[in-house]
């Protein structure tokens, strides 16, 4: 057994050993122990350096508030976890851990000199110095970033699993310490569905470090007794390692649970965390309070810690935080731990408390057990240089020390407590403002915004025995408020309190001279100093949001948890004013850090997005294709041959469709099934052009545009019935043009009678185009009549196609004589593999979408999204002929703005370069003149370029200022790298102008 | 995140819904007697509501229905939800 740690008492396991390591050295601890409880009883406090003066820095706390111990766990691999709360993490066998700040070690620190040049590194220091030059910061950057230390994140992919899911209850209990169980006991009686999370691995809270009687028994029985009760109700659920973070919009609480962070990583295939998102009617915040730090010289020496961790320590883990202690207070909690120190048999040199003759029964209790109590004095300073090894004492009257009566007292433990600070947090997410509190020194919760309610020590009730009852009632009253009217038993009730004297203001602790104030550290995080606001005020900043960005006061992992109010108290009393006048911070999410691997749960990689792909993938996969990615589809992007590149497939591609018989996967297109008596009508509000002549068995190509008169989709519409139509989008559209006309049906037209629905999944579309498709069709499909006129250009036949049901339509985005097959989707792959079985002596070549695209380039047919960009109309791109004489189609009114009208607006149009193998790259910016002169006059830009085999030269499609009457003119378009490519600007159409092709 | 009550659908976090902006906007009549600045008023220019303020909310992941909403901005609270073509509630703050 350690020099630390006691024989028996506490919650560890004793029969459990576990070994760990910290930076290299092999330790041991017991199950049950947290990774700091277990340093502290190997006689480690020493952990850390501070982020920017290197000074030694030890455990401070013993839960959330640590301000001190953040630690790398893990041994260099990816299942790593930067920044952990060593109070926090829980010990098992195997665990490795080491500083983050301090090189080589936090006990022999190369940059410890930096604490020695305290004076010439003021709050700002980094800001003033190392901005200049600019061009330089990058530099400095990284040297300070290495020096400070901000944990080593893996750079490999997060091996562990996340879960996330909701869940609903009436009233949520956030916290299970005394007035948390209280509230949980008297809620689940009435029936209500309760849920209750702690972020402990035990429920206790408080009680845990100070064990009291309640209902007569010691605490730890009753907590299992509370917790027996709430495990035979159905409907009360209890989690443990269970963080609320963030109290959201409407009662939505979100709650991190640590699965197997506790366990040997990789060890379980369980979820590393779940994300719990809560949707409770109430809330009820127990999350109890948060003892806060003292501000004196020399405060942040290992061995100096909070009074109410070095009591958890104790009774919680049986460890011993020194051989000799020296207790500092301004309020009677501190007496609690001085007793228990005392009780252990370590040595208590001294209580030092602030306030004058001190009663009730602390103070009685610590004079009755011969312990020193020294009032009206405070510890002015302290002494050691890796580890506590004495205070220095002083009287004070009023604000001031009395100087020449200072009494030095030798001790290695430091127990502190300057109040305490109820967790208002969720309070504050959850919009309510915090009310300062004459009495009790502290902000508690103001009014609630939300469902929620505060009990206990989270709303400023600091006495045991009325946290209780005021859980208790919040139980009850939450309970009854969601209608369950049961009995909420009896309040568990506990021994009141002896009446005491009240906590006193001790915000700054004097001392003989005020250069000490550069050593009274409030951050600890952040080395803030009381110096430091001091210099912020001087410097202009009295905000506190201000002062809290400019000395970075409360900007730490830990938030400022047990330093922020001093720092506040202080910056008002330079300012001359109270501490509500200057106001507190409002808190917001997350209470501690939540891994994002939690946020995320299961939407990670494939996940993340769903991936569409169509009946024919596997198909595509066998012959090769490469794949496009187009919203969430993977479309066959081209299907190279050995020995092919891109350009070199895509040219043999080509040539296929216009001198054979290419097979295109069309089924991505979007499929709108619209019907009802008045779809015509409805398709002529959304589209720009007629639809109630249209014949049955007809197709049309349409332009719909947003109401500014933009084009926003395209595709054909076949007429299927006198009331029946198909509608197909673009691709990536289909889901936005459902939104669409869905909205202007419901909010503006919900008299039209007509009804529409997605069918893009069901029906899979191949498409063969070329002069040879004809004759590949007429091979697989005998009942519909394929002459010319029979099945004219722009018509659709409904019959079989190698025995499949289908609906084949008569139309070209080519140039070429083409026909789309549409089948049912569970047919789409049955129907391509009979096509190329059809098609093999005739030469049939798959294509992918970037043949598509040039083909389609030569025809200068527009992609929508590709030579469009939300701000083209119809006439930009030379469709004049499209828009109808109709005026009650959306967007037609935009069409006619002084804006859409001006002929200086980009026109859509074609580019041939001089040169005809110079492909301009898409997107190049085009001048009027090659030029370098800055700024540089655009005229325009290219939207689609591309090497056309069927011209045997390079085209491109542009948007040039006032194109249409450029036509004939020069542009150039501008290289990255400064050459420049000379074009002539033609109409948009390459190849076959009459459409001959298509006619055949 | 909010927790909307869908008329058809009832209570659902707010991951299902989309927002479509102000609502009662309506669509002009007769908007080729319009001049451009009166058209661009009713494309472009929304409100900036602090405090009660009716939107399109649509049921996008969910019955797809669109519907108003009448919520504050400062407070995020729902004070109304209404079918589209149902009356706005009386001017209640």
């Amino acid at each position: 057994m350690s020099t630390f740690r006691n024989n028996q008492g506490g919650l560890t396991d004793r029969s459990k050993p576990l070994r760990f390591r910290f930076n290299g050295r092999e330790y041991s601890g017991f199950s049950g122990d947290t990774l700091a409880s277990a340093l502290l009883a190997n006689g480690v406090h020493l952990v850390s350096r501070s982020i920017k003066l290197h000074r030694p820095r030890g455990i401070f706390g013993a839960g959330a508030e640590e301000p001190n111990a953040i630690l790398q766990i893990g041994s260099g691999n990816a299942f790593d976890l930067p920044n952990q709360r060593a109070t926090q993490v829980e010990l098992y066998d195997g665990l490795v851990a080491k500083s983050v700040v301090g090189w080589p070690s936090p006990q022999f620190d190369v940059y410890g000199v930096l604490q020695w040049l305290k004076p010439f590194l003021p709050a700002g220091f980094y800001y003033k110095t190392f901005m200049w030059p600019a061009s330089l910061w990058m530099r400095y950057e990284h040297f300070i970033r290495r020096m400070a230390g901000l944990g080593i994140s893996p750079t490999e992919a997060d091996p562990d699993i996340y879960d996330k899911r909701f869940a609903h209850c009436d009233v949520l209990v956030v916290g299970a310490g005394p007035a948390g169980l209280a509230t949980a006991l008297a809620a689940g009686r009435t029936g209500a569905r309760v849920m209750l999370v702690d972020e402990d691995s035990r429920a206790g809270g408080s009680l845990l470090g100070a064990p009291a009687m309640i209902d007569g028994k010691p605490s730890e029985q009753w907590i299992a007794t509370a917790l027996a009760e709430l495990g035979a109700m159905p409907h009360v659920r209890v989690l443990a390692r269970a963080t609320a973070f963030g109290y959201f919009d409407h009662d939505l609480v979100a709650v991190a649970e640590r699965i197997t962070d506790h366990l040997p990583p990789g060890s379980t295939n369980l979820p590393r965390q779940r994300l719990w998102r809560v949707r409770a009617r109430r809330v009820v915040v127990a999350t109890g309070a948060i003892e806060r730090s003292l501000v004196f010289k020399d405060n942040d020496r290992p061995g100096v810690m909070l009074a109410s961790a070095v009591g958890t320590y104790l009774n919680r883990y049986g460890v011993r935080c020194g051989r000799r202690a020296v207790v500092f207070t301004n309020n009677d909690s501190a007496y609690r731990t001085a007793l228990d120190l005392h009780a252990a048999g370590i040595a208590v040199a001294a209580v030092i408390d602030s306030r004058t003759g001190p009663q009730g029964a602390g103070p009685d209790a610590v004079r009755a057990a011969g312990i020193p109590l020294l009032d009206s004095s405070v510890v002015s300073s302290t002494r050691g240089r890796k580890r506590l090894s004495g205070v220095s004492v002083m009287r004070v009257s009023g604000d001031a020390v009395q100087q020449g009566f200072e009494t030095r007292i030798d001790c290695d433990l430091l127990a502190i407590s300057g109040g305490w600070s109820p967790a208002i947090h969720l309070h504050s997410h959850a919009g309510g403002k915090a009310r300062w509190d004459e009495t009790t020194l502290c902000f508690v919760p103001g009014d609630a915004l939300q469902q929620n309610v505060s009990a206990g020590a989270a709303a400023g009730n600091f006495d045991l025995a009325q946290s209780l009852a005021e859980g208790h009632a919040a139980g009850a009253s939450t309970a009854a408020a969601c209608g369950f009217g049961g009995s909420p038993g009896a309040s568990p009730t506990a021994a009141a309190a002896a009446a005491g004297s009240a906590i006193s203001p001790l915000w700054l602790v004097p001392s003989p001279a005020p250069a000490d104030d550069a050593r009274k550290f409030v951050d600890f995080q952040n080395d803030t100093t009381a110096a430091d606001i001091a210099l912020a005020v001087r410097e202009g900043y009295h905000s506190i949001e201000h002062v809290k960005r400019y000395t970075a006061l409360g900007f730490g992992t830990d938030q400022g948890k047990t330093g922020n109010i001093n720092g506040m108290a202080i910056l008002a009393k330079t300012l001359g004013q109270s501490i509500p006048e200057t106001g507190t911070t409002t808190f917001r999410p997350a209470y501690t850090a939540a891994a994002f691997g939690a946020l995320a749960g299961a939407d990670t990689g494939a996940l993340f997005d769903p991936v569409r792909v169509t009946p024919m993938h596997e198909w595509h996969l066998q012959a090769g294709a490469l794949f496009e990615i187009v919203g969430q589809w993977h479309r066959a992007w081209y299907y190279p041959h050995a020995g092919e590149d891109m350009h070199a497939a895509v040219q043999r591609e080509c040539r296929a469709v216009r001198n054979g018989v290419g097979l295109l996967d069309y089924s991505t297109l979007g499929k709108i099934d619209i019907r009802g008596p008045d779809a015509a009508e409805f398709l002529e509000r959304v589209y720009t052009n007629g639809w109630k002549g249209l014949g049955v068995h007809r197709c049309r190509y349409g332009v719909m545009l947003g109401e500014d008169g933009m084009i926003f989709d395209d595709g054909v519409t076949t007429r299927l019935g006198d009331q029946h139509f198909l509608m197909t989008t673009t691709t990536g559209g289909a889901a936005r043009v459902l939104s669409h006309l869905e909205r202007w049906h419901q909010t503006e037209w919900p008299d039209l009678k007509v009804w529409m629905t997605t069918v893009s999944d069901q029906w899979s579309t191949a498409v063969i185009a070329g002069p040879k498709s004809r004759e590949l069709l007429s091979r697989v499909c005998t009942d519909i009549d394929l002459a010319r006129e029979a099945f004219p250009f722009m018509s659709c036949r409904e019959g079989s196609v190698a025995g499949i049901r289908a609906r084949v339509l008569r139309v070209s985005f080519t140039g070429e004589l083409s026909f789309e097959i549409m089948v049912p989707a569970s047919r789409g792959l049955a129907l391509f593999q009979a096509l190329e079985v059809a098609g093999k002596d005739l030469g049939i070549t798959p294509y992918g979408t970037e043949t598509m695209h040039v083909l389609r380039a030569d025809k200068g047919f527009i992609i929508v999204g590709q030579d469009t960009d939300g701000s083209m109309t119809p006439q930009d791109m030379g469709m004049h002929w499209i828009v109808g004489k109709r005026c009650d189609f959306i967007g037609w009114r935009s069409l006619s703005r002084e804006y859409s009208t001006d002929p200086q607006r980009k026109h859509f149009v074609g580019l041939l370069t001089d040169d005809p193998k110079a492909v301009i790259p898409e997107g190049a910016q085009l001048l009027a003149e090659p030029s370098t002169v800055i700024p540089a006059q655009m005229v325009g830009h290219v939207s689609s370029s591309y090497f056309s085999p069927s011209v045997e030269r390079s085209i491109a499609l542009a948007l040039v200022k006032g194109g249409q009457q450029r036509i004939g003119e020069k542009v150039h378009a501008a290289l990255a790298d400064g050459r420049f490519i000379a074009a002539t600007i033609t109409k948009p159409l390459f190849y076959d102008p009459a459409g001959e092709r298509q006619n055949v | 995140m909010l927790l909307i009550e869908c008329p058809w659908c009832g209570q659902r976090a707010e991951i299902e819904f989309s927002c479509g902006g102000e609502a009662h906007i309506a669509r002009p009549a007769d908007p080729g007697s319009m001049s451009d600045e009166a058209w661009a008023d009713y494309l472009f220019m929304r409100k900036n509501t602090r405090g009660l303020h009716r939107e399109q909310w649509n049921h996008s992941s969910g019955c797809r229905r669109w519907f108003n909403v009448e919520r504050d901005t400062v407070t995020y609270r729902i004070n109304a939800v209404y079918r589209m073509g149902q009356n706005a509630p009386e001017a209640s703050a």
